[in-house]
């Protein structure tokens, strides 16, 4: 190996620690501070063997296999606490890991190169590989952070059954499963010539991973080990403390980190391997709009975020005729719960679906406002505001655009479960009925929307804030019950606030509510807007 | 009426002091040089004359109108080209193009073509793959293919190869023909020299200097190159000479304007064998207000 390739490697890791360690150092501390406060609270959530079989029970309904792997056998569930926190907890954790690890590399690799700076650090007596080298090493280090903060904590809080191979175990998940994706990245980021690309490439990664693992897990096991999360909810921790799932992932990060390193070695400073085409030579009608611009700016994330959302749908949807026989199964389940409501149990998990489903497409309409704060921040508004354009009209055309989206990727997420719904129960649900599941929920999205444009049209800085909200929200729908938090606490996610149909009656009065605060916002947002000076 | 109104502009950016009670007048049908170091405050004008900086006090005007109340209207008729040009990465040079025409509202197709062929752009390419130069050349193409009355040009050549560079003073000397007018903030001082017939110095916030060309010369010192047939004695001691001198061509100086009837006569009894005499150059202008805290009777850079 030449030497001279990784030279200058030690002080680029300080440069890119120092351009990083917020934004890690933010992650890595959110991901162990929810794992760990989360651990501490479930010994009393499932005091004594009643309420661990309950929740054994739960977790084989297919749909939640689906959402969350395949747990384990029932009698485990007894033996330690452990085993609910990680079956309800692990898959999502890796997810966040992974999104961490490929923001992070594509960050440190791709972006800094379109913009140009790692053209200027090659221009130094450093050698060819060495960015890619100190970038690894950083994220490496973050990676091995969790591990030791998750495991060492979760050892440390002492919980009935769990010894310290297996807490260290569970933090290894994270970790390695975090690796896996930065190698995955940062192959991505040699293929892809942008840094668009790279990250759009393995957030699809993650979204198949996700979804394969998914369907694998319902129907066919085999399928699930395709993908690299169907490995690592299988290593039972806590009870058998399997580690091949870790070195299979150990195994394929080296082979992406190697082939990463050797695409790196013999391409061009800019290039990627995916080729370009030649663009058009004239804009159409539409694009010569502001909202046909903005559109058009946001084409691919639609499509994306579409199908991703459409898939997501779909394979819930897939599970619910699974569901329909499970719940039939359970005949005094199935009593109890018609007592209570009016509504059947695939109703009421159908709602329980749709609201962190529609949690998940907000993302994408928040994302939207957000882009016109990177315009902003790219000096790109400017060429709106030197024409004759009123910062109204480009504000409102993004608005406008992302209520657009709010609407079609409910509508996607609908038809998505409506679609494959209907193939696989006994008694289908209606189209009506997914729909108006769906759409019960725009309302949230777009407060979430209006909070977004209020926060940017105020200082475009603080619209990142959009994000704690947006995790706090997820942290109640998922977590509330667990941490036990109070109503009033509750209250402050809309997507609490919002009437869980088709398993409850309309409240068109708290639609209302939520409509006004949206305007509201939206008023606010405008007004500064028109006001402050452009940033950039 | 004049064209650009600027009374008494002050900008500050929380402590900071951007603008200090700017003042600036264009004519119609006038060509205006803005000149200044980096950071004394160009860019900031430009961008509280476009309605994108909120003035802290004082008052600008377009057209009569208030830059920021009116900024949608007055931008129908101005056009701007940012001395670097922030493009969409995913659109292709001549998308762009498009777009900021409609955006303007008018603007003519077949110039927009005449245009791309004179500053022989690829409008296929997406902008993240155009140089420096070639996203400047779409900011340019932009603002000439419009009918503007107007024309902001901040540092607008950035990039542009010498050939390039004549094209767009081509352009711009095109526009002034057709009675346009010109804000040309620029750090390549021939080309302001060329161009414009008004000029203003900014420093630190403040205009230090506004005024033509000659004007400002007047203001200042003639450069002479001397050859006599007797040496010269005393001219060190004459009052308004400066950097006096001496190499193979002879004597080098520079003299205040209102001096150089009695030093030409002074120095024409040693016998003249050549004299050359050059007008202060912009630089020269311009280095002296550079340098101006430390030595105020100024100094020419050498």
């Amino acid at each position: 190996m030449n030497r001279n390739l990784y030279k200058g490697t030690g002080p680029l890791i300080k440069l890119i620690f120092r351009a990083q360690r917020f934004k890690m150092i933010t992650w890595i501390v959110g991901i162990v501070l929810v794992t760990l406060s989360v651990a501490f609270s479930y010994p009393n959530v499932y005091q004594d063997d009643v309420s661990k079989k309950g929740f054994a029970l739960t977790m084989q309904n297919p749909a939640m296999v689906a959402m969350l792997g395949p747990g384990y056998d029932e009698a485990d569930y007894l033996i330690t606490v452990g085993t609910q926190f990680a079956h309800e907890m692990l898959i999502f954790t890796i997810i966040a890991v992974a999104v961490m690890n490929i923001l992070l590399v594509g960050s440190s690799t791709r972006t800094d190169e379109e913009t140009g700076r790692i053209e200027v650090i090659r221009s130094l007596p450093i050698g060819r590989l060495a960015y890619l080298a100190a970038s690894s090493i950083v994220i490496s280090i973050a990676n091995i952070s969790i591990i030791l903060l998750t495991g060492l904590g979760i050892y440390l809080l002492n919980i009935e059954g769990i010894t310290f191979e297996s807490a260290l175990l569970y933090g290894v998940i994270l970790g390695v499963g975090g690796l896996l994706f930065a190698a995955i990245t940062a192959f991505l980021a040699q293929i892809s010539s942008t840094s668009r690309g790279t990250t759009g490439l393995a957030f699809s990664v993650l979204v198949v991973a996700y979804l394969v693992r998914a369907i694998g897990d319902v129907s066919s096991e085999p399928f699930a080990l395709i993908s690299p999360l169907g490995w690592l909810v299988r290593t039972e921790v806590f009870i058998e403390n399997a580690w091949w799932p870790i070195m299979l992932s150990l195994l394929f990060s080296v082979i992406f980190a190697v082939v990463a390193f050797y695409l790196n070695s013999i391409r061009d400073i800019d290039a990627g391997f995916l080729p370009t085409r030649k663009g058009k030579k004239n804009a159409t009608a539409f694009t010569k709009t502001v909202f046909g611009l903005a559109f058009r700016l946001q084409t691919m994330k639609m499509i994306a975020w579409g199908l991703g959302i459409f898939a997501l749908g779909a394979s819930f949807g897939a599970v619910l005729g699974d569901l329909e026989t499970y719940f039939s199964d359970m005949e005094f389940l199935a009593l109890f719960m018609s007592q209570s409501t009016d509504f059947s149990m695939t109703e009421q998990f159908i709602s329980l679906l749709m609201a962190i489903m529609s949690l998940i497409c907000s993302i994408p309409v928040v994302m939207t406002i957000l882009k016109l704060k990177s315009e902003e921040h790219h000096n790109r508004t400017e060429n709106f505001y030197s024409r004759a354009v009123s910062r109204n009209h480009v504000l409102g055309s993004y608005m406008v655009l992302a209520i657009f989206e709010s609407i079609f990727y409910l509508l996607l997420l609908a038809i998505g479960l409506w679609s494959t719904g209907i193939t696989m129960m006994k008694e289908p649900i209606s189209l009506s009925t997914a729909t108006s599941g769906a759409f019960v929920y725009l309302p949230a999205l777009w407060f979430m929307m209006g909070l977004a444009v209020m926060l940017y049209g105020v200082k475009p800085k603080i619209i990142s804030l959009i994000w704690g909200y947006v995790a706090f929200c997820f942290i109640v729908v998922y977590l509330a019950g667990m941490l036990e938090f109070p109503q009033w606490l509750m209250n402050f996610s809309v997507f609490e606030v919002i009437p869980n149909i088709p398993a409850a009656d309309m409240s068109w009065s708290s639609i209302a509510v939520l409509l006004l605060l949206t305007i509201v916002t939206l008023g606010i947002g405008f007004v500064c807007y028109n006001k402050r000076d452009l940033e950039g | 009426m004049n064209l650009v109104e600027v009374k008494d502009l002050t900008k500050k950016f929380g402590k900071f002091t951007a603008l200090d009670r700017v003042n600036l007048s264009i004519e119609e049908g006038e060509i205006f040089g803005f000149i200044g170091p980096n950071g004394a405050g160009k860019s900031t004008t430009i961008r509280v004359l476009l309605g994108m900086l909120k003035p802290t006090s004082g008052q600008a005007k377009i057209f009569g109108k208030d830059v920021w109340h009116d900024a949608v209207e007055i931008h129908k008729e101005v056009a701007y080209v940012p001395g670097d040009a922030n493009l969409w990465p995913n659109l292709t040079g001549g998308e762009v193009i498009d777009i900021f025409l409609k955006m303007r509202g008018n603007g003519s197709k077949q110039k927009r073509d005449e245009l791309i062929e004179r500053f022989q752009l690829d409008p296929t390419k997406k902008c993240r793959a155009y140089s420096k130069g070639n996203r400047q050349k779409i900011a340019l193409i932009s603002a000439f293919a419009s009918d503007a009355r107007f024309f902001i040009l901040d540092e607008p050549t950035s990039g542009l190869d010498p050939l390039m560079e004549r094209t767009f003073q081509e352009c711009v000397l095109e526009a002034k023909h057709e009675g346009k007018s010109v804000l040309l903030s620029s750090h390549i001082l021939s080309e302001v020299e060329k161009l414009c017939e008004k000029i203003s110095i900014i420093r630190e916030g403040k205009i230090i200097e506004t005024g033509t060309l000659s004007e400002m010369r007047h203001l200042t010192r003639t450069n002479f190159i001397v050859q006599t047939k007797q040496p010269i004695s005393e001219l060190a001691n004459f009052k308004g000479i400066y950097h006096l001198l001496e190499n193979n061509d002879g004597l080098s100086f520079q003299v205040d304007s209102e001096k150089i009837d009695e030093v030409i006569s002074y120095i024409s009894k040693f016998g003249i064998v050549k004299l050359e005499s050059a007008p202060p150059t912009l630089e020269d202008l311009f280095m002296r207000h550079y340098e101006g805290t430390t030595d105020s009777v100024g100094g020419v850079s050498q």
